[in-house]
């Protein structure tokens, strides 16, 4: 068998002497370096990053960072081991020869590779209106850089704080904020904070902890202009309602946006969707076929999964961003035998108005919801989301605990709404409600995981391209 | 040093908030907050923090000037691979 295998020795080649490349120089591409260092590749690593800075974590930026007690500058992070890479940094990769097997770098260099991780990741969407988003004290936030200008703009002490979008991040922003004594305004398109991503039942009670934190809480209204003063700074919003709100700091918090436009033309298949890839994180080509030296891993990437219908899923989360980096490794460097399925159950966190947010599943999919344990007035409790007679997701509220409990339950599709009645009192009663999701077709900032169906009896989560 | 905390894993047991309360910090009864770069007298404090995390789910890294300072027994025998990360 072993003889078999290594028949023609391309494997133990690229182990000895390959090369490399990885774009994208953050969490999935960090990760990925160090486990295939770990597997023993021996050969040429390089790593191409368009940020001037060595990897550094994100999720601090819109917490610690803003609160004060972290500096957006100190956020690199740990390394697990020495990769012994040759760091591209601050220069983007610009194009992809798949034939010639080589990348293109913004300043003219080529770099050649016999395997390539993409993990390019994504970018704040930005405000719409150049002009005005480029007024002085409009914010977005995603890179160290915007981390740095939002903290600098925050110690100066703004009469007010506008926040676009409740998202995670926007609602986190709006938190940080409050909790430094800023006046803040968040409007909001859809008809609560949190709402694409956990429903509106969950965006309900998030609703109350803006509105009890002291924030000007503004629902299903769009930012219509942005308004500057002749010294280019922005000193207030107009509203689709008609209202006007002045505010010195305007931080634009719309979602994200996939950085695949450096791959236009390539004839890899990747477009505003992200990059589809195989189960095993091998990068489809625009005719669907897979390609046996392009891997994808994290943000940037979308890949069937066989617990979620074999929908192709784009998961916005840190930890799908290292687990996604650590199986497209070990492929990179496996024979097809020995490759791994990548079939993480989406989780994330986020910690707002003192409150832990966590979920695992996939909520968008879930239409029913019931909450199992602890009672949404308290804001301590835990909602399970129910699709087709099964557990999909579940989200606490300072209630984290549960949670790998519930994670079996999705990874086992055991019944919904699930069967034991006696794990806790239940104020809210055992009768599922509907779980109440937007229609996905109304824009508004994007839930952090992005479903694609392709059966017309599956729920309809139509893409919507942003008009950009 | 350089400290990650995988968030996902925690789970609010809060033992890094007792032994290195410089560096983590609980922010309500359940969310964590730390320094992701925290000062090299806080080593200690920080290690400890690390072996007593119920989920194992933080991850330090030590640079050179973390062994520099106030070198013990065990800091001389881990510092052999400089960066030893865990």
């Amino acid at each position: 068998m072993t003889a078999q295998r290594s028949r023609d020795g391309a494997l133990e080649h690229l182990k000895r002497e390959g090369r490399i490349v990885v774009v994208g120089a953050s969490l999935a591409g960090l990760r990925a370096a160090e486990t295939m260092r770990e597997k023993g590749f021996a050969g040429s690593l390089t790593m191409i990053g368009d940020e001037p800075y060595e990897p550094y974590d994100r999720p601090p930026l819109s917490k610690q960072v803003l609160l004060g007690n972290a500096v957006a500058q100190h956020t690199a992070l740990p390394r697990r081991r020495a990769i012994d890479a040759d760091w591209r940094l601050g220069v983007p990769a610009t194009g992809l020869d798949m034939a010639a097997r080589r990348v293109r770098l913004g300043n003219g260099d080529e770099v050649e590779y016999d395997r390539l991780l993409i993990a390019t990741g994504v970018r704040a969407r930005p405000w719409p209106n150049e002009e005005e988003g480029a007024l002085q004290g409009v914010f977005v936030l995603r890179t160290r850089d915007d981390g740095e200008g939002l903290q600098r703009a925050l110690a100066a002490g703004p009469r007010r704080v506008l926040v676009i979008g409740a998202g995670f991040t926007g609602s986190e922003i709006a938190s940080a904020c409050r909790e430094r004594g800023f006046d803040v305004t968040v409007a909001e398109r859809g008809s609560a904070p949190l709402v694409g991503a956990l429903g509106g039942v969950i965006g309900e009670v998030a609703a109350e902890m803006h509105r009890e934190n002291g924030v000007d809480l503004r629902t299903g209204v769009m930012v219509t202009r942005l308004e500057g003063d002749p010294a280019g700074r922005v000193r207030a919003a107009h509203l689709s309602d008609g209202s006007t709100i002045e505010a010195d700091v305007v931080v634009v918090s719309l979602g994200a946006q996939r950085n695949t436009e450096w791959l236009t033309g390539s004839g890899l298949g990747a477009g505003p969707r992200g990059i589809a890839c195989d189960a095993g994180c091998r990068a489809f080509d625009i005719r669907g076929i897979v390609t046996d030296d392009i891997y994808v891993a994290g943000d940037v990437a979308r890949s069937p999964h066989a617990l979620f219908g074999y929908q192709f899923l784009s998961l916005e989360h840190w930890g799908n961003a290292v687990a996604q980096a650590d199986t497209a490794a070990h492929n990179m460097l496996s024979e097809s035998a020995d490759r791994r399925p990548h079939l993480w159950v989406p989780a994330f966190w986020s910690s707002q108005f003192g409150v832990n947010i966590k979920s695992v599943g996939v909520p968008p999919m879930g239409t029913e919801l019931l909450v199992m344990q602890g009672s949404l007035t308290e804001r301590r409790f835990v909602a399970v989301y129910g699709y087709q007679g099964r557990v999909i997701a579940a989200v606490t509220f300072d209630n984290c605990r549960w949670l790998p409990f519930y994670e079996h339950q999705i990874e086992t599709t055991a019944p919904f709404p699930p069967p034991f009645t006696t794990v806790d009192r239940r104020p809210e009663g055992n009768k599922p409600v509907p779980a109440d999701f937007p229609d996905p077709s109304i824009p508004s900032h994007g839930p952090t995981i992005t479903l694609s169906g392709y059966s017309p009896a599956d729920r309809k989560m139509t893409f919507t391209p942003a008009r950009h | 040093m350089r400290l990650v905390v995988d968030l996902n894993r925690c789970q609010g047991y809060a033992q890094c908030a007792f032994l290195a309360p410089d560096v983590f910090a609980m922010h309500g009864d359940e969310s964590l907050l730390y320094n992701p770069e925290a000062a090299a007298e806080q080593r200690e404090n920080v290690e400890r923090a690390v072996a007593a995390c119920p989920v194992g789910a933080i991850l330090l890294e030590l640079t050179d000037e973390d062994m520099k300072h106030v070198p013990t027994p065990d800091a001389v025998a881990g510092a052999a691979g400089s960066g030893g990360a865990r």
